[in-house]
């Protein structure tokens, strides 16, 4: 029952992870067709920006200063999505192959810009000492630091409901995921939704690498990549532009992932994934909260 | 002064050439209707005007040439466009349709909205994908309405209808055209002459006829010829 408990939250707190990851990407797809395959670099790099407040701000305590390295890693994450969006995919709309080999291309180069900055090996986190106590839950000590990536996900997934739900630019976000073009004969300029959707995803992925950097014990160039296809796996499942579909969909492909990994045997929860995707696209192609093609 | 003017119009979607030369203008008041036959280009002049195909030739809103000019700032100069098959946003509700729809700067007038369509001021919560075809043709002449326009564009408002249902779109179009400037693209021959004071017919992506709406209706041999119907 204990192990039980345990597999469970830290199977959570992945999908938290799955979620900053994969919703930045759902709604950039979402909204605007594009497949960007360079949004594991916004990952590495908030993860390297949280990397470095924790090496260098030491003026400030553990505790504390961790809040700052998950605000720097937002912020690097947003500054390099609204630059990638304006600088680069802006010229490439509707050009889905050039798309495609500009996206791999800047995930490559970003890889080997972080790798020669700070090493393709490890950077390990220095932690609040908080984060590596336990806390008993149901008769299993589950370490606290499972709990704050659960926390902070299901957090940033309510805050972006609300954006979506609440905001006039979520309205026209919802709205062009749907039919941008018809948001834009109604006089809107759609063409800004699109940078601040490549910025807020920039932001979840950052805090996702920030985060990630403790679930994973360190932080190295190619972490985001490695990622970025369960990422994908859970957009798919998700349904393309729904926010509580990837949020679903995040649990239930880290849950299968760690319940077979300690279960059934270490290695298989990667393959049960993909048999999970084929099945869910077998059945319901569309995803699972997704709106059918018409 | 015509609120649109259109001249030499030429639009190709892929390969297809599909307006070689479309001349017409909409008065700053009345209805001018766009007839043809299915598949001659009208809805393509509607989507050129809104700036969402590319086109040559020319095409003025209040004098000033738009072809070049991005949607937004085309639909920001007056113009409600009720697309063909409505679109709209199905995961949005009735009433975030319509916020969607808002034109910072002007006056945003829910009272005549809710005035035409009842229907809609009764279920703002309703997703727009659940309404009937009806009620969601009603919300996107809605959005065009929420805003004074100079000119709307509405492209087969009562395609797909209920006869009883298309009667109460007319009377809505009725009430809702008077003051403004309208070009409507339409199939059903009784609802363009209810509408209409003008008429322009396109063939093979040209203009052919430009004139009076009644002309074209009471004469059968004209409208047979270019629309390819039978007028009682």
């Amino acid at each position: 029952m204990s192990s039980f408990v345990l597999y469970t939250i830290t199977g959570l707190g992945l999908a938290g992870l799955y979620f900053l990851l994969a919703s930045g990407l759902s709604l950039i797809f979402g909204l605007m067709s594009v497949l960007n395959l360079a949004h594991g670099a916004f990952f590495a790099a908030g993860g390297f920006a949280a990397w470095w407040v924790m090496d260098s701000v030491t003026f400030l305590s553990p505790g504390p200063r961790f809040l700052v390295a998950i605000g720097a890693a937002a912020l690097v994450g947003t500054v390099t999505g609204a630059l990638v969006e304006r600088g680069l995919i802006r010229r490439l709309y509707g050009k889905h192959v050039e798309q495609i080999l500009l996206t791999i291309g800047l995930g490559m180069a970003a890889v080997a810009l972080m790798g020669g900055w700070f090493g393709y090996d490890p950077r390990l986190l220095t932690q609040p000492g908080w984060f590596t106590d336990t806390t008993e839950i149901a008769g299993a000590n589950i370490p606290n630091s499972r709990l704050l990536i659960l926390g902070v996900a299901v957090l940033l997934l309510v805050g972006l409901m609300l954006f979506l739900s609440r905001t006039r630019h979520g309205l026209i976000i919802r709205a062009g995921v749907e039919n941008p073009a018809m948001v834009q004969a109604l006089g809107i300029d759609v063409a800004r939704s699109f940078t601040i959707v490549f910025a807020l995803g920039g932001a979840l992925a950052g805090v996702g690498g920030a985060l990630g950097a403790v679930y994973f014990n360190g932080i190295s160039p190619s972490l985001g990549t490695a990622q970025l296809i369960f990422a994908f796996i859970v957009v798919v499942i998700g349904g393309l532009g729904s926010v509580p579909g990837t949020a679903l969909a995040a649990a239930l492909v880290a849950l299968t992932q760690v319940y077979v990994n300690n279960y059934v045997a270490t290695g298989l929860g990667s393959i049960s994934v993909v048999i999970l995707l084929a099945l869910v696209l077998l059945i319901r192609p569309q995803g699972l909260l997704g709106k059918a093609a018409p | 002064m015509s609120v649109l003017e259109i001249e030499a119009l030429n639009v190709w979607r892929g390969e297809a050439h599909v307006l070689h030369g479309v001349d017409l203008s909409v008065e700053p008041n009345g209805v001018t209707a766009l007839l043809g036959r299915n598949g001659v280009g009208k809805t393509t002049t509607l989507l050129a005007v809104m700036g969402l195909l590319p086109a040559t030739g020319s095409i003025r809103v209040d004098g000033e040439e738009v072809i070049g000019t991005p949607s937004h700032l085309i639909a920001q100069r007056g113009i409600g466009y009720v697309p063909e098959d409505r679109e709209v946003f199905s995961a949005l509700t009735v009433a975030e349709n319509l916020r969607l729809a808002e034109r910072p700067g002007v006056e945003h007038r829910y009272d005549l909205v809710y005035e035409l369509f009842p229907d809609l001021a009764s279920r703002p919560n309703q997703p727009a994908g659940t309404l009937s075809g009806g009620q969601q043709q009603m919300l996107a002449i809605a959005r065009a309405l929420l805003n004074p326009n100079r000119l709307l564009l509405i492209d087969e408002p009562t395609k797909g209808l209920a006869p009883i249902v298309v009667e109460s779109v007319v009377e809505a179009l009725v009430k809702a055209t008077a003051d403004t400037a309208v070009l409507l693209v339409e199939q059903n021959l009784w609802v363009a002459a209810e509408l209409a004071s003008r008429a322009v017919v396109i063939d093979e992506g040209k203009t052919v006829y430009a004139g009076d709406m009644d002309t074209l209706a009471g004469d059968p041999q004209l409208a047979g010829r270019y629309l390819g119907v039978e007028v009682r």
